[in-house]
């Protein structure tokens, strides 16, 4: 039973994913699948730092008066993790201004609704809400 | 095997993260995504990931949340009701049911001997104390023996920031409000009127630029470096102008100067790698600043290197939230100085 309890880990970010990833598809709301794309990145990041820790291992820093004998959590994931943080967000904020975008071009964010007013053709539906809005 | 307090932490997540999913009201599920990074923070912090705590934090909890309510404000509250399918549902449990086969063999949680710390993890470890003498090892790593990633990433926030400000063009004025030069959202005007909200936050303000200064400074020795201070910093600066209106904060922090600002990181960070060429070493080798001590020359080149990714994320974090703010504003100011006409 203990062989398979040690890898708990994995499936919480698993069903994390898999939420993230159910958003992704249902949704039609693009700012939703925004914070389903968050939870995705949550998710993988935790991946990354959990495969990091070491059982009674401590923060990779190390203390005063030597390292001798003290056990050290995996720093490399860290360092990977959290630029991608950083990066997460400015990408983050490039897709809702796209939305933002969106939203300006086509006066919604519902995803089906933009296909239906785009139409296979995108200047089209643009020009269709103007034309409403007139 | 008892990690009662992980697991604990992960069922909250989990939880916020179904309530996200199913919530319709977007202002709702913006809130729960900061509620959904601060429990994750909480179990980095429990992994030993200080580092990424701190980022994960400032980001998700402070700055990622006010741009999701920016955008709301901008688009819709709500979003629309759907009847369910089973299609994607189905599509979710078979790639879970995939993956969860995948992990079948691999290390326990908090193995020892897994092979991700066999590697090159003991190296980095060891050579902290024999090159660097910086305590703090992630920041050694970062800056130093992954110094090019972290160059890659700096200027990918540079880009992204480019982009939102090319997308949502902070400074381009509509016409029509002219006649109104200095434009007070209603809503800012609001919150500065509540004087619990202006009197807690002036406070508390100057204490987390501070605080983000001495994660800047010390992250050579504890938890910290440029990322994390320069959100934290970010994320005061946004504080500020959430409370006293965009207008008032422009008159603070300029745009122009964060416009330099984020470059001027990226080439700090860059130009210490072309200074290391310039005296004979490899890109980003910093012995060569100190050819007496190496450690010392390798410790001036990380609080260069730091100092780049800190004044590019702050000035990046800044700008972008001017972005989605002004936008907001420029379309207030559209509808009433008659746009609609």
């Amino acid at each position: 039973m203990s062989e398979v309890l040690g890898l708990w880990n994995y499936w919480v970010v698993i069903v994390l994913m898999m939420i993230g990833l159910y958003i992704m598809i249902a949704r039609d709301s693009l700012v939703k699948k925004v914070m389903g794309l968050n939870i995705f990145q949550v998710s993988v990041i935790m991946f990354y730092v959990s495969m990091g820790k070491v059982r009674g291992g401590t923060a990779p820093i190390l203390p005063e008066g030597g390292a001798e004998g003290v056990l050290f959590s995996n720093p490399l994931p860290h360092v990977l993790m959290l630029t991608a943080i950083v990066v997460g967000i400015a990408t983050t904020a490039l897709a809702l201004a796209l939305v933002v975008r969106i939203k300006e071009a086509y006066g919604t964010i519902e995803e089906d609704e933009i296909h239906a007013l785009a139409g296979g053709d995108g200047m089209d539906g643009r020009s269709a809400v103007q034309g409403e809005a007139e | 095997m008892d990690f009662p307090v992980e697991v604990i932490l992960f069922l909250f997540l989990l939880a916020t993260a179904l309530t996200v999913a199913l919530l319709e009201d977007l202002f709702a599920a913006a809130m729960m995504t900061g509620i959904f990074s601060l429990l994750s923070a909480c179990l980095f912090t429990l992994m030993d990931a200080v580092d990424v705590a701190f980022t994960e934090a400032a980001v998700g909890a402070g700055v990622s949340t006010v741009l999701f309510l920016s955008t709301l404000a901008l688009t819709a509250q709500r979003e629309k009701q759907h009847p369910f399918t089973w299609f994607p549902l189905l599509l979710v449990i078979l790639t879970g049911a995939c993956l969860v086969t995948g992990t079948l063999d691999m290390p326990h949680y908090g193995d020892p001997k897994a092979p991700i710390h066999v590697h090159v993890a003991p190296e980095y470890i060891a050579g902290a104390e024999r090159d660097f003498g910086i305590p703090n090892i992630v920041t050694n790593v970062l800056a130093s023996y992954r110094g090019y990633d972290t160059f890659g990433e700096t200027v990918v926030i540079f880009t992204a920031s480019v982009g939102v400000m090319l997308l949502l063009g902070h400074r381009r004025r509509r016409p029509g409000p002219a006649h109104r030069p200095t434009i007070t959202p209603e809503g800012a005007a609001r919150m500065r009127d509540f004087a619990i909200v202006r009197v807690v936050s002036m406070g508390v303000i100057p204490l987390i630029v501070l605080f983000g200064l001495y994660v800047q400074f010390h992250g050579d020795f504890g938890p910290g470096g440029g990322f994390q201070a320069g959100v934290i910093i970010g994320a005061a600066v946004i504080l500020y102008g959430l409370i006293f209106g965009l207008s008032t904060l422009q008159r603070v922090v300029p745009s122009p100067l964060l416009e330099t600002g984020i470059a001027l990181g990226v080439l700090l960070y860059g130009g210490t790698g072309v200074a290391s060429l310039l005296m004979g070493g490899h890109y980003l080798d910093y012995a060569v600043f100190d050819s007496d001590d190496p450690k010392h020359g390798r410790h001036l080149g990380i609080l260069l290197v730091e100092g780049g990714v800190g004044i590019a994320v702050t000035c990046a974090m800044i700008l972008i939230f001017y972005s989605f703010a002004g936008r907001a504003l420029a379309r207030e100011a559209f509808d009433e100085g008659g746009g609609g006409q």
